[in-house]
């Protein structure tokens, strides 16, 4: 027996505090699956196909390939009308139009800048409430009801409250992404917070470490790689709420020119936004994934 | 194998006095809601300033609880604890634990866990040089940099046991520091311990299973024991072992006592005759 607890409780702590969405019921999953394949557990020798890189990515980037190519037939041949759905290039076309009109660069600027932001509020506020709430127990029993209920609130809800109270304006965004951004992180590092070994507390205290010291030492570096794993479902709600909170009230960015094209008819540019939200989407996660792999394999 | 120390001045030995201690855990449940188990009553024990005292008995019987008591880490429901006539405070700075299980932090290289235990306010270089004197006189130079969980459990068991010799405590309480090592290792260890001893004599309470072990480290030996099957544990017997260390593992008179002991635990001298007291102690790993 080797000595390893916090992978397993890894899983039970972002397993707890698993939220909504499908998509954070997939992240979760990678979250969870992710501390499998650290890089200095693996046994030396031969290696496995699935382990080479460039299988790695022929092999994430395969069934895209494919989509794209059953797309391009089914347009082409007529099988489904163009009306309903357009082919690869029209939507290529609706991206040039735009870009030439300046306007893709611009949603695509604000939405991100969007998304940054309220993940940047939200998952600060998240970190530190997460960790009074995770720390303090009188704390806990004040405050965790009180957020339950709040992050029992679907999101659209707070939409006509916002729109009143901060109009339009850039505010009220932010403010729904920071909501969504904040609880997965709040959630996660209240929770494993609560479960961090309390051998190794016990132990820390006992080399005569406490307070900000032990947090520092045992408590901080414990919960890391499930912070990280927090931030990053954060990032995938962020997303999310984003596109609410345009859909409902903007004039610019991604989500408009869903609602924009819906009213029109655009069928391409429809499709053209879902792509760049998917492409962003993964790209920012991707980023945060790799935070998260260099986080596991230091402080796991 | 030195265990010379010129880094700072010793620490003082102190002396360890249980009077009465018991405890008892809630062990509640729905129809008894406050229902407790009492696992130690009326514990009493002087152990001198510089003395080594193994305390052995039956697994279950609360030999870790009496050791977490001493270092302040639990607390008694009856009696006290005092070191040097004091009280033990909460988590008290005078003691050094190793605890039964390494508890190392996973994310820190050996060398880090071990430097853990060096004492506030020790100057840098001074500290770095006890660590690495330590980690090689545990044999685990090799093996600085690695994680513990990069290592197996008797190094990792040698690691926490460096931890909390950097600590260079008045009282160091070691549960089962040597369970999970091969023979030879072991007895290396042993030596360790003896040799660190003598060149620092702190006072030093062992918990072993390991009979001969006690009669090899110990100047005395405690057995714990339950007067009654359910009943709470107490020092049933106290063995003063004859001779200076190192001792000769051959000798009648330990052999007389080893029996004796054997006996207490319930070893009856058949299986001793056997080899039964040779039979190292299975590791313990709650994890
Ligand atoms: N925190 C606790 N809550 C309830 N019961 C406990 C607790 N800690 C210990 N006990 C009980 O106290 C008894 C003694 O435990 P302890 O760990 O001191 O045994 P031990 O003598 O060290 O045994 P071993 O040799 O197996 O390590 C056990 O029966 C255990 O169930
Ligand atoms: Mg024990």
């Amino acid at each position: 027996m080797t000595y390893q607890t916090t992978p397993d409780q890894r899983v039970q702590v972002v397993a707890s505090s698993v939220g909504s969405s499908f998509a954070e019921a997939r992240d979760v999953a990678e979250a969870v699956g992710a501390p499998r394949s650290t890089g200095s557990a693996r046994p030396v020798g031969r290696r496995r196909l699935t382990d080479r890189r460039w299988f790695v990515i022929a092999g994430g980037a395969l069934i895209p390939v494919l989509i794209l190519a059953a797309w391009q037939i089914v347009s082409t041949t007529g099988l489904v009308p163009l009306s309903q759905l357009p082919s690869p290039a029209m939507v290529w076309l609706a991206a040039v139009d735009l870009a030439q009109r300046g306007l893709l660069g611009l949603y695509i600027a604000i939405s991100t800048q969007r998304v940054l932001i309220g993940f940047a509020v939200g998952g600060g506020l998240g970190l530190l409430v997460g960790a009074v709430v995770g720390l303090s127990r009188l704390s806990d029993i004040l405050l965790a009801p009180t957020l339950g209920a709040i992050r029992a609130v679907p999101s659209l809800a707070w939409i006509p409250l916002l729109i009143l109270w901060f109009k339009i304006g850039e505010e009220s965004k932010v403010i729904l992404i920071s909501i969504g951004a904040f609880f997965p992180v709040y959630t996660i590092v209240a929770a494993s917070l609560r479960h961090v070994d309390r051998h190794l507390i016990e132990a820390g205290r006992a080399f005569g470490l406490s307070g900000v010291r032990l947090f520092a030492t045992v408590q901080l570096p414990a919960v890391v790689p499930s912070v990280i794993s927090g931030l990053r479902l954060a990032l995938a709600q962020a997303w999310l709420f984003l596109v609410a909170a345009e859909l409902i009230a903007s004039s610019m960015g991604l989500g408009f020119l869903l609602l924009d094209s819906g009213q029109n008819g655009r069928i391409d540019r429809i499709i053209l936004a879902i792509i760049l939200l998917a492409i962003l989407g993964k790209l920012t996660d991707s980023i945060v994934g790799l935070f998260e792999r260099w986080a596991i394999r230091r402080w796991a | 194998m030195s265990a010379d120390s010129a880094i700072a001045a010793p620490p003082r030995a102190a002396s360890v006095g249980f009077s009465d201690v018991g405890r008892a855990f809630s062990i509640r449940s729905r129809r008894k809601p406050d229902a407790t188990r009492d696992v130690l009553s009326g514990v009493r024990l002087e152990v001198g300033a510089g003395e080594i005292v193994a305390i052995i008995g039956a697994s279950g019987c609360g030999k870790s609880t009496l050791l977490r008591i001493a270092g302040g880490l639990d607390a008694p429901t009856s009696g006290a604890v005092s070191i040097d006539g004091n009280p033990v405070r909460h988590f008290d700075p005078r003691t050094a634990v190793g605890f039964q299980e390494p508890r190392l932090l996973p994310w820190r290289s050996i060398a880090d866990n071990v430097a853990l235990g060096v004492p506030r306010g020790t100057p840098r270089v001074g500290a770095r040089q006890n660590v690495d004197r330590l980690i090689e006189l545990v044999g685990l130079t090799e093996s600085a940099g690695l994680r513990p969980r990069e290592v197996s459990g008797g190094m990792a068991q040698r690691a926490a046991l460096a931890r909390a010799l950097c600590r260079r405590p008045g009282v160091l309480l070691l549960d089962e520091p040597f369970g999970a090592l091969d023979a030879l290792t072991r007895l290396k260890m042993q030596d360790l311990l003896i040799d660190i001893h003598t060149a620092e004599p702190t006072t030093i309470l062992l918990v072993t299973h390991d009979v001969d072990e006690a009669l090899q480290l110990a100047d005395r030996v405690v057995l714990l024991a339950r007067s009654e099957p359910e009943g709470p544990a107490s020092v049933s017997q106290i063995v003063t072992v004859p001779g200076h260390r190192p001792r000769d593992r051959g000798s009648a008179e330990l052999a007389e006592l080893r029996a004796r002991l054997l006996d207490g635990l319930g070893v009856d001298r058949h299986g001793t005759a056997h080899g039964v007291a040779a039979v190292t102690t299975i590791p313990h790993y709650p994890y």
